[in-house]
């Protein structure tokens, strides 16, 4: 059920599709024709493979927590070490497979949208190391909440837009970031950071970011010498997610949680939790489930975690939604921030408040599971970027 | 329609009347299609005023468009405000905020311009985004839409690839559903979309936003003309349009003209002002002026 998906359309069932001003669509046309063209290409697919091993660290390791396990006395908990990836998150896989299409395509900018700053700092990166312009769109507010990402990027050559608009959140600096396409649309690509948007990129970021379940697939078998009963990864737009859980769809008994960040609680509004208030509509090129009020209208949301704080999921996880092979839970922020002292006090691992609503999600499970059961949590970014944020809440002045 | 106020010009009058649809072949009352087909006749060109509906209020847009109608606006494009228009530059950007803060929804519009059919028959267009269609629901939006008389709309996120669940509805309500080309169509594009487009195909002048500056007129008159060759519809042209030169120029060669931001930022700079719609009026009368000159035949 899964092989052929999205469809021709991009379509996942209903959802996805490519809801773009007709000025953009030649450039998903061509982007769709060259990625389509790139992924059956031996020498394209030899020279990502060269980056994730010699630039990006790649594979990251499937590391075993026995304290955490121990901690919580149940299951056992495996972490996908995707904060071990170079600039610290799982978003420079993508980064640099769209940078490799940009150079084919012979565009010599790029731009970006963030909002935890990790999916700047990753493009920022490819670029520099590819010799391409770039500039990174991110709200005004997520710059005050993730002011270390930003001078990473200013250092690392990219010019850094604000966007004062709306929320001044992610799905601000994606409208500004789409409309930069759309006036510039024939020397830049865009390289957008998670499994949203219109067709081909829901598609596309999903096969970069497979990569990471691939590995934990083949790396669990090794350890294990099984499958694991569950997988658990949070979900903001959804790419770490979608990329550890792909590759295995197929196998019916692995069970998935994605999680969203429940901010200060689904009932107070604030929050990003796409399934558990949200409802299907359009937003930024893609048919997906939103939050929205009764006019169609987006919803401000809120979360800790910038990187999670959006409107809409991926199409492609509301499809798995639909039809109950993924299931949605969410973390609050408290959870959240629990999480991340446990882990870094149990493991020596400062996850990223994001990867840490995975991990608040772990804490409800993994108590509740046999011993001889297995989760394997993606650990989708370190938590250095948040460090600043963490003193801020605590009245810590650094 | 509602019957002839005096307020009504004698040009709405005709426009009311039904007449056949060329690509329907039966009788086709929408006044959008009137209002081209007599323009046609008289070899005019016609003016497309957008404004934000709700801004700065749904009562000073229900003043405007009456009175943009009397200063020689042939169509009114409605603007339905959306937290995240991705189409629109910063001017529709911040009087859609407006809006949005003065609690204007799609129903409070459709309420807005049902008591305008009471004083006129402009044609009116709607320009909004998708899930604003989506949340209503595709068939109740044609139908009350419809029934408000709203003669067509404008989706600008929405290419034909995406509107098949719309084209029923639409059509079924007698609705014109106006696609967009842009200059980055490629001749396939043009071929797949100015034949899907009725009421008229709105053809983007620029590679940009809403509100971005208009540089090459020879270009957009090229792509123009390309369009023609597969249209069934009129070609009208927007974005970047500001000055009455501008205006001007386009008429030339476009069955019409679309005026948005330029129009939106007055509005906004005299929003306060007790003269505000005489100060809006003044600068549609001078669009419509140029246009007027632009095509008369050069004296000898």
């Amino acid at each position: 059920m899964t092989a052929s998906l999205p469809d021709r359309h991009g379509r996942f069932g209903p959802y996805g599709g490519r809801y773009v001003p007709e000025t953009l669509m030649p450039a998903l046309l061509e982007l769709e024709a060259q990625y389509a063209k790139a992924k059956k290409d031996r020498r394209f697919q030899t020279e990502l493979a060269h980056y994730l091993k010699y630039y990006v660290g790649r594979p990251t390791s499937l590391y075993r927590a026995d304290r955490l396990s121990a901690k919580l006395g149940g299951a056992r908990i495996y972490l996908k070490r995707e904060d071990l990836c170079h600039t610290g998150a799982h978003k420079i896989n993508n980064a640099i497979g769209q940078a490799l299409l940009a150079l084919r395509m012979k565009k010599p900018r790029v731009i970006a949208e963030t909002g935890a700053g990790q999916h700047g700092v990753a493009t920022a990166t490819a670029a520099a190391m590819f010799g391409l312009q770039c500039e990174i769109y991110m709200g005004t507010e997520d710059m005050q909440r993730q002011a270390l990402n930003v001078f990473r990027m200013r250092l690392l050559g990219a010019t850094v837009t604000g966007v004062d608009a709306g929320s001044r959140t992610l799905k601000d600096a994606i409208s500004e970031a789409m409309r930069d396409w759309t006036t510039n649309v024939r020397t830049t690509h865009y390289v957008l950071g998670s499994v949203l948007g219109a067709h081909p990129y829901p598609m596309m970021i999903r096969d970069f970011q497979s990569v990471i379940g691939r590995e934990a697939r083949k790396q669990i078998l090794a350890a294990e010498g099984r499958l694991p009963d569950y997988l658990v990864a949070c979900v903001g737009g959804g790419s770490n997610s979608i990329g550890l859980f792909h590759p295995f769809l197929k196998d019916k008994k692995v069970k998935m949680v994605g999680v969203e960040a429940g901010g200060v609680g689904i009932v107070s509004g604030k929050h990003a939790a796409r399934f558990a208030g949200g409802k299907p509509g359009v937003l930024q090129g893609t048919m997906t489930y939103l939050l929205q009020d009764d006019d169609g209208q987006i919803n401000l949301t809120h979360s800790v975690s910038a990187g999670l704080d959006y409107a809409a999921v991926g199409p492609e996880h509301s499809f798995y939604h639909d039809q109950g092979r993924i299931e949605y839970a969410y973390a609050t922020d408290e959870e959240a921030l629990e999480a991340f002292d446990l882990l870094t006090r149990e493991e020596g691992i400062m996850p990223a408040l994001e990867s840490a609503h995975a991990v608040a999600h772990v804490v409800k499970l993994a108590p509740k599971m046999k011993k001889s059961q297995i989760v394997l949590v993606n650990l989708s970014g370190r938590g250095d970027k948040d460090v600043q944020q963490i003193a801020r809440m605590r009245g810590v002045a650094l | 329609m509602i019957g002839s106020s005096h307020r009504q010009s004698k040009r709405a009058r005709t426009s009311s009347r039904p007449q056949p649809c060329p690509s329907h072949g039966r009788p086709d009352p929408n006044r959008l299609d009137a209002t081209f087909r007599r323009l046609k006749d008289e070899k005019k060109k016609a003016l497309i005023v957008y404004l934000m509906a709700g801004d700065p209020s749904l009562d000073a847009t229900e003043k405007l468009v009456l009175a943009l109608e009397q200063a020689g606006a042939d169509v009114i494009e409605l603007g339905v405000p959306f937290s995240d228009p991705i189409a629109d530059g910063p001017v529709i950007q911040r009087a859609a905020q407006r809006a949005l803060n003065n609690g204007v929804s799609l129903r409070s519009i459709f309420t807005m311009v049902k008591s305008l059919r009471q004083r006129t028959n402009i044609p009116i267009v709607l320009m909004l985004y998708s899930n604003s269609i989506c949340a209503m629901g595709y068939e109740t939006f044609c139908q009350t839409a419809k029934d408000a008389g709203v003669d067509g709309m404008i989706v600008p996120d929405m290419p034909p690839d995406e509107a098949g669940p719309l084209k029923g509805p639409a059509e079924e309500a007698g609705l014109r559903l106006i696609f967009l080309l842009a200059p980055t169509s490629t001749k396939d594009r043009r071929m797949f979309v100015a034949r899907q487009s009725h009421g008229f195909v709105y053809y983007v002048s620029l590679t940009g936003i809403t509100g971005s500056k208009l540089t090459d007129v020879a270009d957009v008159a090229q792509n123009v003309e390309k369009i023609r060759k597969v249209a069934n519809a009129p070609i009208a042209v927007g974005f970047g349009v500001a000055t009455p030169n501008d205006a001007a120029r386009l008429s030339d060669f476009a069955d019409g003209v679309i005026v948005g931001s330029a129009v939106v930022r007055r509005i906004e700079e005299c929003r306060h002002a007790p003269d505000m719609v005489e100060q809006v009026v003044g600068f549609v009368r001078s669009l419509k002026a140029a246009m007027a000159q632009e095509q008369q035949p050069a004296p000898q």
